[in-house]
C-alpha cells in the first residue's frame, strides 16, 4: 500500500466498503426470503389477523298453537360487556358502571381484576339482559365510559308463569358433554339448543342455521369493513296440536294442584293439551338460573321439572277396570258373570275389600255395566280371577300400557303393565295368584301414564283404533322433515260393537247420578269416563302414612262423545283421594272444547281485551311503587271477535 | 494552502440522497400513523428535518479542525451530561434516558455523545500516527468508549449503547488494528457474553433476545412486534400492499420509529425496500468516498466514524425488521420518527460536509 503516512490506509478503506455491501446482500437476501419465497405464507397470516368470521345469529322458530298464535317467541336481549383494549383505568370507572348497572361496585371491581393476565381482545361480560334504563344508561353515557358496550342477542320469551312449560320445554347453551355425541357434531360451542319438551325434540327445525359475516378487524378488534356475508336461516316456526283455549282451561282446572292433563283428539293423536303441575318459569333458564333457583326445582318433592303428563309412572287404579271390562268381554267372560258385592271378597284365602266398605255399604249383585259406573272392585276381583294375569297383561299391553306411546316429546317414561314372565325376568319369582287380584284393580305393580291412559281409554271409546300421540301439526311440516317413526302411528285392536257398546253406555253413567262422578255431571254434553283413585302405599302403612303426601291419586279419564269421541282428557290428580275430584277438573276441560265447538265465547272471548300472554320482569318492583322495568318484550293473544252462531250440528250432542 | 472554503465543495449529491430518504420516510411516517393517534407526526418530522439541515449549514461552517482541538473538553462534558441523566434524569417507562429542558423539552444526551465520540476516536486516532497500534492504545481507545457506554447501559439502554461499539471498532481498525488483536479481543469478547447475559442484560432485554431466537413462543407478548413486524414484510410482497394491511389496521404497534422500514416494506414491497436500501449503500459509499478525499487523518476518521454509526444501525434495525436480528429499539437513521434520531443524523452530515469542504485547504 502506497499511502501516505498522513492518511488512513486506503485498503482498509476498500475493505469496509466491501463489508458494507455484504451487510446490504445479506439484508436484500432477508428480504426476498420474506417477501418472495415465503410471501404467501405471510399473507395467509396477515389474513388471518384482519379477517375474522362474525357468525349471524339464526333466530329460533317461534311455536304456534293449531290456529296460529303465537305460544314462544324470541325478544331481543342486550348485555353489556367492558371492552379492555383502550388504556382505560377500568378499576376507576367501577363504581359509575355498578351504579348505572345495578351492580356491587366491589364485585365488578374484583371481575375486572380476574382479567388483568388475559389478552386484552377479551372482553369482560359484567350483565346479561339488561334493563332499557340500564341500555339508556349506557347509551347516554359513551363518552365518560367508552369500555363499556352492549351485545344483543335473541333469546327465547316463553309464556309466563310456567304456562305449558313442560310441553314446551327450554333452551340452554350446549354442553361439552353433547359436543362429544354424534347426533350434535354440527353445533359450536355456545349454541343455543333446545334441552327439553318441543324445544328438544324439534330442535333441528327450530334451531335453523346462522349465518357468517367475514369482517375486517383491526388489532383492537374493532370492526373497520366486512367483505361478505353468508345470511342466516332462520328456524321454522312450528305449529303445534295444542288448541290455546283448550290449554287454557286446563291449566285453569290443575291450578293449585298437583298432577297432569291430557287431552287429546282420539281421531288422529293430536293433543290438545297438556298440563303438569307444579310447573316451572322456562324464563329463569333463558338467560341464566342461579344456583339457588336450580337447587330449588331438582331438590323439590313435587318434581316442577318432571313432565307428569308423560313421565308420571303410576297405578291407574280403577280406571283400569275399562281394560279389564274389554278383556272380559271380549274373552266372553264378563257378559254374563253376576257377582254379589258384600263390601269384599275372598279370593285365593285372602280377603280383598271393596272400595264401598269403607262407607260401610256394598254393591249388592252386580253386572257389567253397574261394575264399572260404580266401580265395583269385588266384581273386577272375580273377572281378574277368571280372565288370569296372561290375559289381562295381553290386553293391556295390546291397549299400550306399560310401554311409551312413543308420542314426540323427549323421555317419555314407559310404566310397567305386570305379567308372569315380567315377574321371573326380574325378580326370578313365581306370580303369585293372589296378585292378579290387586291388578285386576288397577292397583299391584301396574304403573302408567297419563298419555298411555288417554291412548287406551279414547282407543277403546274409539272402537279399538289408537293413534300415536302428537304434539305438533303434522301437515305443517314437509314429508322429509318429520322425525323417523319407530313404531306404528295407528293400532287397531278389535273390540266386538256390541261390547264397545256396553263399555261406552256405562262409562257416560259415570259422570251421572248413578256413577262415580256424579259431581262432575255436564247438563247437555254427552260426557263419559272413569274414574280412579290410586293407592300410593299398602292400606297398612296407611294407617301410620297419614300426611297428604300418601293420600290417593284421583284418576279420570273422560270422552265426549261417548263413542268415536272428538276428545280424550286424562287427568291425574295427585292426593286428590277421589276419581270424581279428578271428573271435575276433567269435566270443565271437556265443557271448555265442548263450548268452543259450539261456537260459544271462550275464554279469550269474554276477557274483551287481548290477554298477555308473556312478559318479562328481571327487577322487582321499585319501592316507590312504579311498574317494573320490562326485560325483554310482551307478545298478546288478540281479542277474538265475536263468535258466529252456534253451528246447527254442535258436536257432543248425540 | 489559504483557499477560501464555499458551498459549491458542498457534497450536493449527499445531501440529495439524503433528503430522497427524507422524504420517503416522511411519505411512510404519514401514511403509518393516520388512523392512529399519531396522526400528524410526520409534519412534526418535516420540522425536525428543516431543523436539521440548518444545523447541518452551521456546523459546516465551523472548521472541524478546532472542534477537534477541543474535543477533550467535549468529551468531558458529555460524560458530566451522562452522569446528569443517571442523578437528576427522567424516569420514563423504566429507564432514565432524558433530562427536563427548561423550555419543557426532554433532552437525550446519549444520542449527542455518539457525536462527541466520533470526534474524540477521530482525534485519538489521528494523533497516534501510528501504522500499527500497540496493546496500550487499544486499550485507551476502549476505555474511552467504553466509559460513556457503560454509563448508557445501566440507564439502561442497551440499544444505544450498542451503537458506540462500532465507533470504537471502526477507530481501531483504521487505527491500524493488527490481526491478533482483533482475534484477542473476539475471544475475549466471546467469553464475556455469557456474563453479560447473566449480570447485565435485564429481563425485558432478555425476554426480546429469547423471543427474536423463538418469535412462536409468545405471540401475543414480547414476540408479538417481531410476529406482526414479519408478517408486514413478508405480505408486502413484491409489489406491496397497503388495503387493509398490517399496518393500516394497526397490527404493527407504533410503526412511525423502530418499525418504520418494516411498514414501508409491506406498503411498497420488495421493490420499494430494496430501492430504500440501495439508496442507504449509495449513501454510505459516497460518504466512504468523502472520507478517502479528506484533507487529513482526522477528517478521515470522522467521516468513517459517521460511516460506522450509520451503517450500524441500518444492520441492526433492517436485520431486526427481516427477522435476522432481536428488538434492540435502534431506530432507522433519517427514516424513523424522532428528532434526537434526525438532529444527530444532520449533524453528523454537517460534520462530513465541513470536512468534505476543506478538502483541498491542505
Amino acid at each position: 500500500m502506497l499511502d501516505r503516512d498522513d492518511k488512513v490506509s486506503s485498503f482498509r478503506l476498500t475493505a469496509i466498503q466491501y463489508g458494507l455491501l455484504f451487510i446490504f446482500l445479506v439484508l436484500a437476501y432477508g428480504l426476498w426470503r420474506l417477501q418472495v419465497v415465503q410471501s404467501n405464507l405471510y399473507a395467509g397470516l396477515a389474513e388471518k389477523n384482519r379477517i375474522r368470521n362474525v357468525p349471524i345469529l339464526a333466530p329460533r322458530g317461534k311455536l304456534l298453537d293449531r290456529e296460529g298464535r303465537v305460544i314462544v317467541d324470541n325478544y331481543p336481549s342486550f348485555s353489556a360487556l367492558i371492552l379492555r383494549d383502550s388504556a382505560r383505568d377500568l378499576i376507576g370507572d367501577a363504581d359509575l358502571i355498578a351504579q348505572g348497572l345495578h351492580l356491587n361496585p366491589d364485585d365488578l371491581r374484583e371481575r375486572i381484576r380476574r382479567f388483568d393476565g388475559l389478552p386484552t381482545y377479551e372482553p369482560i361480560f359484567i350483565k346479561d339482559d339488561i334493563t332499557p334504563d340500564e341500555l339508556a344508561f349506557i347509551d347516554s353515557h359513551r363518552n365518560e365510559l367508552p369500555a363499556l358496550d352492549v351485545i344483543m342477542a335473541h333469546r327465547r320469551l316463553y309464556p309466563k308463569s310456567g304456562f305449558m312449560a313442560h310441553l314446551i320445554g327450554y333452551v340452554g347453551q350446549v354442553t361439552d358433554n353433547m359436543l362429544n355425541q354424534p347426533q350434535f357434531e354440527n353445533y359450536n360451542p355456545g349454541d343455543v339448543v333446545g334441552v327439553s319438551g318441543v324445544e328438544k325434540q324439534y330442535n333441528q327445525i327450530l334451531m335453523g342455521q346462522n349465518g357468517s359475516r367475514r369482517a375486517i378487524v383491526n388489532s383492537r378488534g374493532r370492526e373497520v369493513g366486512h367483505l361478505d356475508e353468508t345470511p342466516a336461516t332462520p328456524g321454522k316456526q312450528l305449529k303445534l296440536s295444542i288448541d290455546l283455549d283448550l290449554q287454557i282451561a286446563a291449566e285453569e282446572a290443575l291450578d293449585g294442584k298437583n298432577g297432569a292433563i291430557v287431552a287429546m283428539d282420539p281421531r288422529n293423536g293430536e293433543i290438545l293439551a297438556m298440563v303438569s303441575r307444579p310447573t316451572f318459569d322456562p324464563n329463569d333458564f333463558a338467560v341464566h338460573i342461579t344456583r339457588d333457583e336450580w337447587t330449588k326445582l331438582t331438590t323439590d318433592e313435587n318434581h316442577p321439572l318432571l313432565n307428569k303428563a308423560i313421565q308420571a309412572q303410576l297405578a291407574p287404579g280403577s280406571v283400569f277396570k275399562i281394560i279389564m271390562a274389554t278383556a272380559g268381554l271380549q274373552e266372553g267372560i264378563a257378559q254374563d258373570l253376576k257377582v254379589v258385592c258384600h263390601g269384599g271378597g275372598t279370593f285365593y284365602g285372602r280377603f280383598f275389600k271393596c272400595w264401598i266398605a269403607a262407607q260401610h255399604s256394598s254393591h249388592g249383585v252386580v253386572e257389567i255395566s253397574r261394575g264399572i259406573y260404580q266401580s265395583c272392585d269385588v266384581f273386577f276381583y272375580t273377572l281378574a280371577e277368571r280372565l288370569g294375569i296372561g290375559r289381562i297383561a295381553q290386553y293391556a299391553t295390546a291397549f299400550g300400557l306399560g310401554q311409551k306411546t312413543h308420542i314426540d316429546l323427549p323421555q317419555e317414561a314407559s310404566g310397567l303393565m305386570p305379567s308372569e314372565e315380567w315377574k321371573i325376568r326380574n325378580f326370578n319369582q313365581k306370580w303369585y295368584a293372589g296378585e292378579t287380584i290387586s291388578v285386576g284393580i288397577g292397583q299391584g305393580a301396574v304403573a302408567v301414564t297419563p298419555v298411555q291412559l288417554a291412548r287406551a281409554i279414547g282407543g277403546i271409546a274409539s272402537g279399538g283404533v289408537m293413534h300415536r300421540p302428537h304434539v305438533l301439526l303434522a301437515r305443517e311440516l314437509p314429508d322429509n322433515m318429520i322425525p323417523a317413526q319407530d313404531s306404528s302411528n295407528v293400532v287397531r285392536v278389535p273390540i266386538d260393537p256390541k261390547n264397545w257398546e256396553i263399555i261406552t253406555n256405562a262409562m257416560a253413567n259415570v259422570p251421572s247420578p248413578l256413577g262415580t262422578a256424579n259431581s262432575a255431571h255436564l247438563q247437555g254434553i254427552d260426557f263419559a269416563g272413569k274414574t280412579g283413585s290410586a293407592q300410593t302405599v299398602s292400606n297398612d302403612a296407611r294407617k301410620i302414612l297419614t300426611s297428604a303426601k300418601y293420600k290417593d291419586n284421583a284418576w279420570f279419564v273422560g270422552v265426549t262423545p261417548r263413542r268415536n269421541p272428538e276428545i280424550v282428557v286424562a287427568v291425574l290428580f295427585e292426593g286428590g283421594e277421589h276419581g270424581q275430584f279428578a271428573a271435575r277438573i276433567a269435566a270443565q276441560v271437556v265443557k271448555a272444547y265442548v263450548e268452543k265447538q259450539r261456537r260459544l265465547p271462550t275464554k279469550l272471548a269474554q276477557a274483551g281485551q287481548p290477554v298477555e300472554m308473556a312478559g318479562l320482569w328481571n327487577q322487582p318492583p321499585a319501592h316507590d311503587g312504579e311498574t317494573p322495568g320490562l326485560k325483554g318484550a310482551r307478545f298478546h293473544i288478540p281479542l277474538v271477535r265475536r263468535m258466529a252462531p252456534p253451528a246447527a250440528a254442535a258436536p257432543g250432542l248425540h | 494552502m489559504t483557499r477560501s472554503i464555499s458551498f459549491r465543495d458542498f457534497d450536493w449529491w449527499l445531501l440529495a440522497l439524503v433528503l430522497a430518504i427524507c422524504l420517503l420516510g416522511i411519505i411512510e411516517i404519514r401514511s403509518a400513523t393516520s388512523h392512529t393517534k399519531f396522526a400528524g407526526a410526520h409534519l412534526k418530522q418535516v420540522y425536525w428535518i428543516v431543523g436539521g439541515i440548518c444545523a447541518m449549514f452551521l456546523l459546516s461552517l465551523a472548521n472541524y479542525q478546532v472542534l477537534l482541538e477541543r474535543v477533550r473538553w467535549m468529551y468531558l462534558m458529555s460524560v458530566g451530561s451522562l452522569l446528569a441523566v443517571l442523578v437528576f434524569g427522567q424516569k420514563y417507562l423504566g429507564a432514565r434516558r432524558w433530562i427536563k429542558m427548561p423550555g419543557g423539552q426532554h433532552f437525550q444526551p446519549s444520542e449527542w455523545v455518539k457525536l462527541i465520540l466520533i470526534l474524540a476516536v477521530a482525534k485519538y486516532f489521528a494523533d497516534l500516527q501510528q501504522k500499527e497500534l500497540s496493546w496500550p492504545d487499544f486499550l485507551k481507545a476502549g476505555l474511552m468508549v467504553g466509559a460513556p457506554m457503560l454509563m448508557v447501559l445501566v440507564q439502561p439502554d442497551l440499544g444505544t449503547a450498542l451503537t458506540y461499539l462500532p465507533i470504537a471498532a471502526m477507530g481501531l481498525f483504521l487505527g491500524g488494528l493488527r490481526w491478533k488483536q482483533m482475534l484477542t479481543v473476539l475471544l475475549f469478547v466471546g467469553l464475556l457474553l455469557p456474563v453479560a447475559w447473566v449480570k447485565v442484560l435485564k429481563p425485558y432485554q432478555k425476554e426480546r433476545l429469547t423471543s427474536f431466537l423463538n418469535p412462536d413462543a409468545d405471540r401475543r407478548g414480547s414476540g408479538y412486534q417481531v410476529n406482526q413486524s414479519l408478517i408486514a414484510v413478508g405480505a408486502g410482497g413484491i409489489w406491496g400492499s397497503s388495503e387493509g394491511s398490517q399496518t393500516h389496521l394497526m397490527f404493527l404497534p407504533v410503526p412511525q420509529t423502530d418499525f418504520i422500514f418494516a411498514a414501508f416494506a409491506e406498503e411498497h414491497g420488495l421493490v420499494g425496500a430494496l430501492t430504500l436500501l440501495l439508496l442507504y449503500f449509495m449513501v454510505l459509499m459516497r460518504l466512504t468516498q468523502n472520507a478517502q478525499t479528506a484533507p487529513d487523518r482526522a477528517g478521515a476518521f470522522v467521516v468513517m466514524g459517521v460511516v460506522a454509526v450509520l451503517g450500524f444501525h441500518i444492520l441492526v434495525n433492517v436485520g431486526m425488521v427481516v427477522g435476522f436480528m432481536p428488538v434492540t429499539g435502534i431506530p432507522l437513521p433519517l427514516m424513523s420518527y424522532g428528532g434526537s434520531s434526525v438532529l444527530f443524523m444532520f449533524l453528523a452530515l454537517g460534520l462530513v460536509m465541513n470536512i468534505r469542504m476543506r478538502r483541498f485547504v491542505n
